[in-house]
């Protein structure tokens, strides 16, 4: 547990001090979205790595908190402060009534339900032109601000989003490691052996399904307040497939491995710009390696990797 | 000795630098196109010309001795790397310029960070909330889809047909028509019986224009860009629709008449000059930059020029114009571009004011009509 700690506050440092080696450029920038992309991992992973129960739909969640946080802060001049968990209470109750029928559906079926879902979500941003201003987006969102404070800039920015994305952080761990933790965990492993052991699995699937989505929620509003505008392009079905990667890169059932998950795929593409037409392909050549190799996730496999390379070194020591 | 030593090296340093800066440092523009993922049809043309039309200056010399460098990032459509990408261009590679984006979507959400960083943005998109209502430092090339709406409707008006069934995408691009076509229908006396959408990535109209048919309209809307309009053409034929058929400008490059094959004959839609520039009348004032435009991409990239590229080579010979009137910072270039007059570009001749950063009137669009596999202006 003292361990755990250190850890946390080690990382935390860490985030703290980032914007004194970085601050100024155009990394900054970068640095909050993948404070923003490391919560909607998080939210995933709590779900997937944790429980156990896969979403493609993930991208819907984080549009729909950005977008009633958008509406509300625009069209009815509310203040971003009340409007951001209103969004959270409202996208948190619909993953409630959603998850009851879909999440007792397992597998396969359940990736084809969130998927749907997902696109559902995704059309009605496109269709509902009155309300959402359609394909051509919803521009004018206002920044947050607090006593005198606006987050217009993007250190500040990035204080913002790493605070609440630390506490998300604290706050999984913590759940992760408390009793609901080892719960969901046995319902990852068997369902019908958690149920005998007393966890009422079912309703710990739907409400896991619903902090999922409160937490991509609340990363959706705060996308909405960094950029201040958005458009439904951003929340499609590829951004859930990208989620998806970023969770299972980065480890599925380790927090700080969703982190290094969103961290490498918000970063890669920047690192892999100066190979201009060649870096997608780059790209996908090192998702793929990296699947084949480190199944566990980075989490897992770099630590591995340095103990094999360290042991052999060390093997050439004694030869 | 220590000292003078060092002051040595400080001398030579400032002297490296200060020739370095004045004598030969270029000027940077950036740029974001969305070169690859759904707009490539966009970026791609709008790279190529970019990067052509700088060659060619920095070929002949440069602007006033500087050479011009582009720095060109591609935005894959996604807003939010357009707005990531802004941010770089503007603080890491430090241009005094953006050209692009290339879809309304990823203007408007770059558009915060040019207002405030002051940065001029030359937006390569058509939306007509790019420039309306005015913002300081956001000007655009590609006209406005009021304008080819209001294009279509004078022709509807002036053959005397009153009713119309619109068909439109469901992405920027279609929204921003649909959204024109009924704002701007009663001023023509035009009525809409029947409006309906279709997904960008849809590949069977037969519902849509099976409803249409029904509402006995004497012309038929579509507003999109490939692939849609082509099957849309193609479905009309089918279902033996005669009821004429307008498309937008979204559709004119050559890659429509090869998609829609035979259904696109006798269809009509706005364009920009470029598509039928061989034809134009000496008198045409946009016709040198036009020819000089199609043969210079016809000689780099074996492909016929497109409006799309067009945009693009109008915003950098915009910003080379501003850079000859002797302003190479930001401020200045804006102010400059703001009293750009005249300029004959590709969109169209180009006069911008205080009041108005899209700069271009209706007659940077003619009715053509696809013939025999080509284009013909409508009289």
């Amino acid at each position: 547990m003292k361990r755990d700690l250190l850890l946390f506050t080690a990382f935390s440092l860490f985030i703290m001090v980032a914007p004194q080696i970085f601050a100024g450029g155009y990394l900054m920038n970068v640095l909050v979205f993948v404070g923003i992309n490391t919560m909607l991992a998080i939210a995933l992973n709590l779900l997937l790595g944790y429980a156990g129960q896969i979403s493609l739909g993930h991208a819907g969640f984080f549009g729909l908190g950005a977008y009633l946080s958008g509406i509300l802060t625009t069209t009815y001049s509310l203040n971003p402060w009340l409007a951001m968990p209103i969004a959270a209470c409202v996208v948190g109750s619909l993953a409630y009534l959603i998850g009851l029928p879909v999440l007792k559906l397992k597998g396969h079926y359940l990736a084809m339900a969130t998927l749907g879902l997902g696109i559902i979500i995704y059309i009605v941003f496109n269709e509902t032109v009155d309300l959402t201003g359609g394909p051509s987006g919803l521009s004018g969102i206002p920044n947050l601000h607090v006593a005198g404070i606006t987050f217009d800039s993007d250190v500040k920015n990035y204080y913002l989003i790493w605070g609440v994305t630390l506490a998300v952080m604290l706050f999984s761990l913590n759940l992760a490691g408390s009793r609901v933790g080892r719960a969901l965990r046995a319902v990852h492993d068997s369902e019908v052996a958690a149920q005998v052991l007393g966890v009422d699995a079912r309703g710990l699937k739907v409400q896991i399904f619903a902090l999922s989505a409160i937490i991509s929620s609340l990363a959706g509003s705060l996308y909405a307040h960094t950029m201040t505008f958005i458009s439904p392009a951003s929340f499609g079905f590829n951004f859930s497939i990208e989620l998806l990667t970023m969770v299972v890169i980065g480890g599925l059932g380790s927090i700080y491995g969703s982190f290094l998950g969103a961290a490498l795929l918000t970063l890669l593409p920047e690192i892999l710009r100066g190979a201009n037409d060649y870096d997608i392909i780059i790209y996908g050549a090192l998702l793929m390696v990296m699947v084949m190799f480190m199944p566990g996730g980075l989490v897992r496999g770099v630590p591995a990797l340095f103990r094999k390379v360290f042991s052999r070194k060390a093997e050439g020591g004694h030869a | 000795m220590k000292v003078k030593v060092l002051s040595y090296v400080a001398a030579i340093i400032t002297i490296l630098f200060s020739t370095s800066v004045f004598a030969a440092a270029p000027i940077k523009i950036g740029a974001l196109f969305a070169v690859t993922g759904p707009a490539a049809f966009l970026g791609e043309p709008e790279r190529n010309s970019a990067k052509m039309v700088i060659d060619e200056i920095n070929k002949a010399g440069g602007v006033k001795g500087r050479k011009l460098e582009l720095v060109a990032y591609d935005t894959t459509g996604d807003a939010t790397k357009a707005v990531q990408l802004a941010t770089k261009l503007i603080k890491d590679d430090k241009v005094v310029a953006i050209i692009g984006p290339s879809t309304t979507g990823e203007t408007m959400a770059v558009i915060p960070v040019a207002e405030k960083e002051q940065i001029p943005l030359i937006s390569c998109s058509a939306g007509s909330k790019i420039t309306d209502p005015v913002k300081k430092w956001v000007f655009k090339t590609a006209q406005n889809d009021a304008l080819a709406v209001g294009k279509i409707y004078e022709y509807l008006q002036k053959t005397k047909q009153t009713t119309v069934s619109i068909l439109t995408v469901s992405d920027g691009f279609g929204a921003s028509g649909r959204e024109q076509l009924k704002s701007q229908a009663a001023r023509y006396g035009i009525t809409i019986v029947s409006d309906d959408t279709y997904g960008p990535k849809d590949t069977d109209m037969t519902a849509q224009l099976t409803k249409i048919r029904g509402s006995h309209s004497q012309a038929i809307i579509c507003w999109g860009t490939n692939p849609g309009p082509a099957v849309v053409a193609k479905n009309a034929r089918q279902l033996g629709i005669k009821t004429p058929l307008f498309m937008s400008h979204g559709v004119s490059s050559k890659k429509f008449i090869e998609l829609a094959g035979e259904a696109a004959e006798g269809v009509r839609l706005p364009s920009g000059k470029v598509l039928v520039c061989d034809v134009l009348p000496n008198s045409e004032s946009q016709k040198k930059s036009l020819m000089l435009f199609v043969k210079d991409y016809q000689k780099h990239y074996k492909s016929e020029g497109d409006h799309f590229g067009g945009h693009a080579w109008d915003a950098v010979m915009l910003l080379k114009n501003a850079i000859e009137h002797g302003a190479d910072t930001p401020a200045a270039i804006r102010d400059q571009l703001e009293k750009t007059k005249n300029f004959c570009g590709i969109g169209g001749t180009f006069t911008y004011s205080p009041q108005d950063h899209a700069g271009l009137g209706k007659d940077a669009f003619v009715l053509v009509e696809i013939k025999n596999k080509d284009w013909v202006i409508v009289k």
